[in-house]
């Protein structure tokens, strides 16, 4: 298991996806879930960015997991901010016309497209998110 | 990411090189803001995008709704990855691919 301790701050982006990135590439991960895993890493790190410390600084902590055998890659983000779960935000409409469609709303509707599982649990005052993509 | 454009009359050119996400998109929604006033069209050249988030794909649906007024918006060039993206999202039926 792999685990990084960042702040949760859109500044760190980049920290959070190089550390995803060197991850799959020793375990070689196909090229393909590598991108789906990065669009879903960061719609979730900057969800935490933005609403789980409304009144200051905090960090998250985000723990990887892939077999010995490969096949899958789970990722898990804990963080000690206001309960949320994004898992309850209705999916948005994506057969409005585009002068009807709100702007936004997609990042957590792509993650759970995409994803084999998505689940969400608040336990010892912390937020839990993991994700689950075979291959 | 890298943005090269291009005017020419009403007509702007945007190629976009490298990632599109939280961390670059406002660039791209800072050039739109600022070359679109005496535009009617615009194209954006994807060949060289590698890379898009929900970020990215706010910034492109402003830019139609924007254009949807002014005259027409054309995206070309976009790798497989990146078109599974505009699918999962619906914006194939609302972006104009070519």
């Amino acid at each position: 298991m792999y685990e990084l301790n960042v702040a949760a701050a859109v500044e760190k982006l980049n920290d959070v996806i190089a550390f995803l990135e060197e991850i799959m590439e020793k375990h070689d991960v196909p090229m393909k879930v590598c991108l789906q895993m990065q669009v879903a890493v960061e719609e979730i790190f900057v969800n935490i960015a933005h609403y789980s410390y409304p009144s200051g600084a905090g960090s998250v902590r985000i723990e990887a997991d892939i077999p010995e055998d490969g096949g899958s890659i789970t990722i898990r983000f804990i963080d000690q901010g206001v309960p949320y779960d994004p898992l309850q935000k209705k999916d948005p409409d994506i057969t409005l016309s585009a002068d009807d469609r709100p702007i936004g709303g997609l990042g957590i509707f792509m993650v759970k497209k995409s994803m084999n599982d998505v689940t969400y649990e608040y336990k010892d005052n912390s937020n839990i998110l993991t994700i689950r993509k075979c291959f | 990411m890298t943005i090269n454009k291009k005017k020419d009359g009403g007509s702007l050119v945007i190629a976009l090189e490298g990632r599109l996400d939280t961390t670059t998109s406002p660039e791209l929604e800072k050039v739109i803001k600022e070359e679109t006033e005496d535009v009617n069209d615009i194209r954006f050249d994807m060949e060289g995008l590698e890379y898009i988030s929900s970020a990215g794909l706010r910034v492109l649906l402003a830019a139609q709704k924007l254009m949807n007024k002014k005259g027409g918006m054309v995206i070309t060039g976009c790798n497989d990855d990146i078109l599974e993206i505009f699918d999962m999202t619906g914006f194939t039926d609302i972006l104009t691919i070519e």
